[in-house]
């Protein structure tokens, strides 16, 4: 201890330090701002520090009312969410897998990008357009890449698909006619264990003939 | 993830002053996340507070003009990669913004957070582990499995910086404007770093009410090459196992000025004077480049595992001077 505590400049090392503050001297350093905060409460600009919150959220065009922890993923909110009203907001398109942000089967688009959910904070979410791979369809009319994934058998198991389709999906929305360079590049960010590769990128060309 | 509060910004007044209430780790910063719920996630990190700077108006903006490149600490890596001035005249940086992890991550991840993440040691990364970094009293890289760790300036934490942009901007000469409780200052991107014989636990000079607002960047000179090579394990995105990132002045053949910093080889992005020395006033042929790779690693020291990374990085940096020459 005595070395490290030379390092740093300080007698008590930073792990110390984190044990050594409770939670009663961050309420207090956080409460001055509270108020300031709710003096204002009728500012769009809010600057009130929240544990929890009622956020809304637009996802594949219907507006949801949920109340969630800070720390709450909008992954979480798509799988498990609960609305004000009660009901289950039941998007489990979205694939919770590696939750670190590595695989891609939780990909979600916002504001037309590609994002993955459980990298995201739900609070982070708000205000913004979010599309999953249930919102691609326009009622029985699949959306041309999911036309494509099934005329070309693009998937093995399937768990990574809707992933991949929401990927491609927003790939196209950027680059309507990508090279096949320009697929892989676009779909680096999405894993699939079985291998259906080719498969796949074959999918997005035929899509982008058809978009 | 524990629990924690979550305020928006609303300026850097308040963020810098709700900063200044506490020591590193209670009240941290949230812009595009990808690196920080990786941390609170693991329990790495467990602040109370998060501070959302993307309610700060006007920081993901990146203007470029005759005199050089501005760009906001919240642009996002996409958006320095897709840049059509960057792609043309800076294309190191572009190169490099390109190379960052996947479009998913691009897409969210920040200037400001690439600069500032934390980084991807396995034994730092383990919730389990008190390693050095986090105020154990070893470095577990030097006799535990050190493949990914770094050859170059890691005595005593042998972590590298997993940045890819930071070597780019860097070569490219960029400076970093830093707002404080006392206002802003602005310093050389190469200062901003630290190895961790100055300070083990961080990877740069920000205190922990300090927060990165902008990259400024000079206008290259004219008949400038510029190249960013990056090595990974897999052909699949991955941080870099060592990259180059080279600036060069040329007149034909002949290198007039040179840049060339390393990543993924130290805890720090490291300027390679010595490969600098070797190409600058030289035509560049195949014993030039040869030899400005041989002393890029001239003082590298290997752990057990990482050895492979002094070819790497030799061979990297030769390829850059022939591409500038070429």
């Amino acid at each position: 201890m005595p070395e490290k505590e030379k390092k740093q400049g300080t007698n008590i090392s930073r792990r110390n330090f984190l044990k050594g503050v409770g939670t009663g001297t961050v309420a207090a350093t956080v409460a001055p701002s509270v108020l300031i905060g709710s003096e204002k409460a009728a500012d769009a600009q809010v600057d009130d520090a929240v544990a929890n919150a009622t956020i809304q959220l637009n996802i594949n065009g219907k507006s949801y009312q949920i109340e969630v922890e800070a720390r709450t993923t909008l992954l979480t909110v798509l799988r498990d969410g609960i609305d004000t009203s009660g009901s289950n907001i039941d998007l489990t398109g979205a694939k919770l897998i590696c939750d670190r942000g590595e695989c891609g089967g939780c990909t979600v688009m916002v504001d037309g990008k590609a994002v993955y959910a459980c990298m995201m904070l739900a609070i982070d979410a708000q205000g913004k357009e979010i599309t999953t791979v249930e919102g691609l369809a326009e009622g029985d009319d699949l959306h041309p890449v999911q036309d494509a994934f099934i005329q070309h058998d693009a998937l093995m198991c399937g768990f990574c698909t809707p992933g991949f389709i929401v990927s491609s999906a927003a790939l196209l929305n950027e680059n309507a006619s990508p090279t096949l360079e320009e697929i892989k590049v676009g779909l680096s960010g999405n894993t699939c264990r079985c291998g259906t590769y080719p498969f796949i990128f074959d999918a997005v060309k035929t899509a982008s003939r058809k978009m | 993830m524990e629990k924690f509060s979550y305020v928006n910004a609303t300026s850097l007044e308040q963020v810098t002053s709700l900063l200044s209430e506490s020591g590193w780790g209670e009240v941290m910063l949230i812009a595009g996340g990808t690196d920080l719920l990786a941390e609170l996630k693991e329990y790495i990190e467990t602040p109370k507070t998060l501070i959302n700077l993307k309610t700060l108006p006007g920081m993901d903006s990146i203007e470029a003009d005759a005199s050089g490149l501005r760009i906001g600490a919240l642009a996002t890596v996409a958006d320095i990669s897709m840049h059509p001035t960057i792609q043309h005249h800076y294309t190191v940086l572009s190169q490099a913004a390109g190379s960052v992890a996947t479009p998913q991550i691009r897409n969210v991840g920040t200037l400001g957070g690439n600069l500032c993440q934390r980084p991807r040691c396995w034994y730092y990364r383990d919730e389990a582990t008190d390693c050095l970094k986090k105020g154990g009293d070893i470095c577990y890289a030097i006799d535990g499995l050190s493949k990914y760790h770094a050859i170059l300036g890691g005595d005593p934490v042998y972590i590298v910086h997993p940045s890819d942009l930071a070597p780019a901007l860097i070569a490219l000469g960029a400076s970093v404007k830093i707002v404080g409780p006392e206002g802003e200052k602005s310093m050389s991107l190469e200062e901003f770093f630290t190895l961790p014989a100055a300070n083990p636990f961080r990877e740069n000079v920000l205190e922990p009410n300090e927060i990165v607002v902008e990259v400024s960047v000079p206008a290259p000179k004219p008949n400038t090459r510029s190249f960013y090579l990056k090595a990974r394990e897999k052909g699949a995105p991955d941080f870099a196992l060592s990259s180059v990132a080279g600036v060069f002045e040329m007149d034909g053949k002949t290198c007039k000025t040179a840049s060339i910093v390393l990543g993924g080889v130290a805890p720090a992005p490291w300027r390679s004077k010595e490969a600098e020395a070797a190409v600058t006033g030289k035509m560049i042929d195949e014993s030039v480049s040869q030899q400005a790779g041989s002393d890029a690693v001239k003082d590298a020291e290997p752990l057990n595992d990482n050895a492979y990374k002094v070819t790497l990085t030799q061979n990297l940096v030769s390829r850059a001077a022939m591409m500038a020459a070429s």
